[in-house]
């Protein structure tokens, strides 16, 4: 259970979520984006592959942390969602809000 | 000293609303911590495993219920003083799953939230979480206070 940070060799950062996000664990999630994101990094990925669930809280840390880094000139793509998460995102229509990719992989190749 | 999860299990009993033969019914008391959400969500679903959701539901639904309204109970309702316990009955049958939760607070309208996904609201942080339960759940009910809900998820 945990976050992990991973850096692709052209810069980006992979953000593992293992487990859940949810409203216990998303200031720990949003404080190493934001750190990331201060040390200069600008492009992000929000790796779902091995997520059980999020909940409201976790989609609005998620909302947050893409305005703010948007606001850097940045940008966060999510990956790995399964069906039910990517169900999450339609009805809340933030699938409309992130550039959702289905791995990883094809989320860092599509920057 | 830190609160700790309370738990109590009761078996076997019938119950209203879940169809005869009710397997097992918990009574949970969670501090009004939010770092304890999760195991409590994980304490509550371990007993909720009965057969009578699929795995998916048990993994996905329910547990992503049980974190929203413990969450808005903690935060909303007992305005997180450590004090206040959120109390969680859950009954599981062969028809339903039912969980009922309860915090000590003032209550709210549950009429009175706006829609999180028009247009001016789908930037905001926050007021996503009862769209999302009426999603995840058959059935949510509150008392007339608003300090009280009961969510159904039928059996499947």
């Amino acid at each position: 259970m945990g976050f992990t940070l991973n850096k692709d060799p052209r810069g980006a950062v992979i953000v593992g979520v293992d487990g859940q996000l949810i409203v216990g664990n998303r200031q720990e999630l949003k404080q190493k984006v934001l750190d990331a994101l201060e040390g200069g990094t600008r492009r992000f990925v929000i790796d779902f592959t091995k997520t059980g669930y999020i909940d409201s809280s976790g989609l609005g840390v998620l909302v947050s942390l893409s305005k703010k880094v948007r606001e850097q000139g940045g940008e966060l793509r999510l990956a790995g969602l399964n069906e039910d998460l990517q169900t999450l995102f339609e009805l809340t229509k933030l699938d409309t809000l992130f550039a959702i990719a289905k791995t990883p992989a094809e989320a860092l190749a599509a920057f | 000293m830190t609160a700790q999860l309370q738990i109590v299990v009761h078996r076997p009993v019938r119950v209203e609303g879940v169809g005869e033969g009710s397997e097992v019914a918990v009574s949970l008391s969670v501090p009004s911590d939010l770092g304890l959400v999760g195991d409590a969500v994980e304490l509550a679903a371990r007993y909720c495993d009965t057969g009578v959701l699929s795995p998916r539901r048990l993994r996905f639904n329910l547990r992503t219920a049980l974190a929203e309204v413990l969450a808005n109970a903690i935060v909303y309702g007992n305005r997180h003083d450590p004090t206040k316990l959120v109390r969680v009955e859950i009954s599981c049958g062969r028809e339903a799953v039912r969980i009922d939760v309860a915090d000590d607070g003032l209550g709210f309208d549950p009429s009175g939230i706006p829609d999180p996904t028009e247009a001016e609201n789908l930037e905001r942080e926050t007021g996503r979480g009862l769209f999302v339960l009426r999603h995840l759940v058959d059935q949510v009910e509150f008392n007339q206070r608003g300090n009280r809900v009961c969510l159904v998820l039928r059996a499947g």
